[in-house]
């Protein structure tokens, strides 16, 4: 499995001062500077509303901070307009969702292919990778299935492979167990360590500590839209 | 076209049945077309395709001038000034009437048309009538088992068959064609109800108001029949409500489409697809299914009036004429689309996270 193959700079993502207001006192995020580093696994952890998502959503540039500023590959997202950052999120980032979000109308290998048909890959080749990428996931024989006749480990795993499909320079997961059995679940965080050991920058945002200990090189701990605590992992068997 | 074609696959079911719908429409709409067509060209061909620019109405001393066959009435005053007008081409009285034609033990109301040899149709046989004599369509010739030397009675007249004409329809009644001065017997008028005129470089303008004549287009004459213009903008009033409820439909299946697949839009835009990426992919589906629906319609309506044609309809389309309700179908159907899609475009990518902001 291969991951971005150029020479990605040492910081991936550098957040400055990043703050969110919804209107009134209400913030979301309330100053929060951090770097992350080619090939770590970073999960952020915190109680419902602490920001979490908020920063997972900031960093994949689906939403703008109220001030400060977010830097993906030196590439400062504040000064890209929607159809940059949607260009952004195409070429850069790869998304796994806590309910997986695959296009019902597509087959799993459908679903993978739409990711490189957006950069304008031929479909020849994008059809080749695809099916690269579910057979390295184990779930080549369930290309022509719908997702609604996939288990939730297998729609997990399309979806993995739909976030690989581009060669992200970050993979960015929101609870990516959330919603399996824990079997699944473990086979997810097994996924995610082999990609993290062959060089994948993560950003995982979670609620459950196993995960985070699993599959993290760094955990980053959210309190009321602040970093409380930030500590090095050993991951765990 | 990625996710157009794979949600159509997918989708076949919906998608079928709005096809269905468009199909249904289309044909409708090449129906209108064509049966506009046929009772135009049943109304008015016998003026339509007359080998002359202009037609020239006028009405006695003291009236009012207007458009129409029925009311119009060229004195001998008005048709010799014409005639001897400096610059003109070539002026030929034309009377019209609707009267009734009984040969052997058959009768059919029919059009009759008093003019000069130079403006009849081409002859199928014979030759052009004289005085007494009179031409008939082929049509009527079979259905009457007319032929060249027949005995007619047309009105309270008799009159001998002199060619067999092609066929042309005045009023919705086939025409017969006869001398200016026969066709006063049969009709009783006293003079030509209007002039069939190339003008050359005549001051038409001024002979009008020298004269009290009216000079309009051939085409333009085509008001000046009973009815014609009635018919006409009623069945063009059908035809663009049609359009309309067309492209409403097909503004609300999009419509519907584009809610229900807000999520999926999320996704996509969370994945890297630009609102102009899905707009375009959206509006392509759009015309994947106008496309299908319009020409399959625009088939069956040209099949299936072609055959209603042959019991006697009037029904005139070609591939010419219903390429513009085709065309008309798809853009208003792309219109409609475009406006139900438009939508698109304010879908927060960020809903896909099941975020609310």
């Amino acid at each position: 499995m291969t991951t971005d193959e150029g020479s990605p700079p040492r910081v991936v993502v550098r957040l400055n001062g990043v703050r969110k207001e919804y209107g009134g006192d209400a913030r979301a995020l309330d100053g929060v500077s951090l770097e992350i580093r080619a090939g770590e696994a970073v999960a952020v952890m915190g109680p419902s509303g602490c920001g979490k998502s908020t920063l997972l959503n900031m960093v994949a540039g689906l939403d703008r901070p109220t001030s400060g500023t977010i830097e993906v590959r030196d590439q400062d997202l504040g000064k890209l307009n929607e159809t940059g950052l949607a260009l952004y999120r195409r070429h850069h980032i790869g998304m796994i969702f806590q309910f997986f979000n695959l296009i019902d109308d597509l087959s799993a290998l459908d679903n993978v292919v739409l990711a490189a048909q957006l950069t304008g890959s031929s479909a020849k080749q994008a059809r080749r990778r695809a099916l690269e990428l579910l057979d390295e996931l184990g779930i080549a024989d369930r290309k022509n299935m719908y997702p609604a006749a996939l288990s939730g480990g297998e729609r997990q795993r399309v979806a993995v492979a739909r976030a690989l499909m581009n060669r992200p320079a970050l993979l960015l997961a929101d609870e990516p167990t959330g919603a399996l059995d824990s079997r699944s679940g473990e086979q997810v965080m097994d996924l995610l360590i082999d990609l993290n050991q062959i060089g994948q920058t993560l950003l995982i945002v979670t609620h459950d500590p196993h995960l985070a200990t699993r599959c993290a090189s760094r955990l980053i701990e959210f309190a009321d839209g602040r970093i409380a605590r930030e500590s090095s992992l050993e991951r765990t068997a | 076209m990625f996710v157009a074609l794979r949600d159509i696959r997918f989708a076949r079911g919906r998608f079928a049945l709005m096809g269905a719908v468009v199909t249904l429409i289309t044909m409708l709409v090449a129906f209108l077309y064509g049966l506009t067509g046929g009772l135009a060209a049943d109304a008015s061909s016998a003026v339509a395709r007359l080998p002359a620019a202009s037609i020239v109405f006028g009405s006695p001393q003291g009236t009012a001038l207007e458009v129409s066959f029925s009311n119009s009435s060229i004195g001998p005053a008005q048709l010799t000034a014409w005639q001897s007008a400096p610059g003109i081409g070539t002026v030929a009285p034309l009377g019209i009437a609707m009267s009734r034609l009984t040969s052997q033990d058959t009768a059919a109301s029919v059009s009759v048309l008093g003019t000069g040899a130079a403006l009849l149709p081409p002859l199928v046989s014979g030759r052009a009538p004289a005085e007494g004599q009179v031409a008939v369509g082929a049509k009527t010739a079979r259905a009457d088992r007319i032929t060249v030397g027949s005995r007619v009675t047309v009105g309270a007249q008799t009159l001998t068959v002199s060619g067999i004409t092609a066929d042309r329809s005045y009023g919705h009644a086939a025409s017969v064609w006869t001398t200016e001065p026969t066709w006063q017997r049969v009709s009783g008028a006293t003079a030509p109800s209007a002039l069939a005129v190339q003008p050359g470089s005549a001051d038409t303008a001024a002979l009008d108001r020298a004269r009290n004549t009216r000079t309009v287009s051939r085409g333009g004459a085509l008001a000046g029949i009973d009815g014609y213009s009635a018919e006409q903008s009623s069945l063009r009033m059908i035809q663009g409500f049609l359009f309309v409820v067309s492209a409403l439909v097909v503004g609300a299946f999009f419509t519907v489409w584009t809610v229900q697949r807000g999520t999926d839009i999320a996704v996509l835009k969370a994945v890297g697809a630009s609102s102009g990426y899905l707009v375009r992919d959206a509006l392509a589906q759009a015309l994947v299914l106008l496309l299908g629906g319009t020409l399959t319609g625009a088939a069956v309506g040209v099949a299936g009036g072609a055959l209603l044609s042959g019991g006697g309809l009037p029904f005139a389309l070609s591939g010419a004429t219903v390429a513009v309700p085709v065309l008309a179908m798809v853009a208003l159907g792309l219109a409609g689309a475009g406006l139900a899609v438009r939508r698109i475009t304010s879908v927060d990518p960020l809903t896909a996270l099941g975020a609310s902001r």
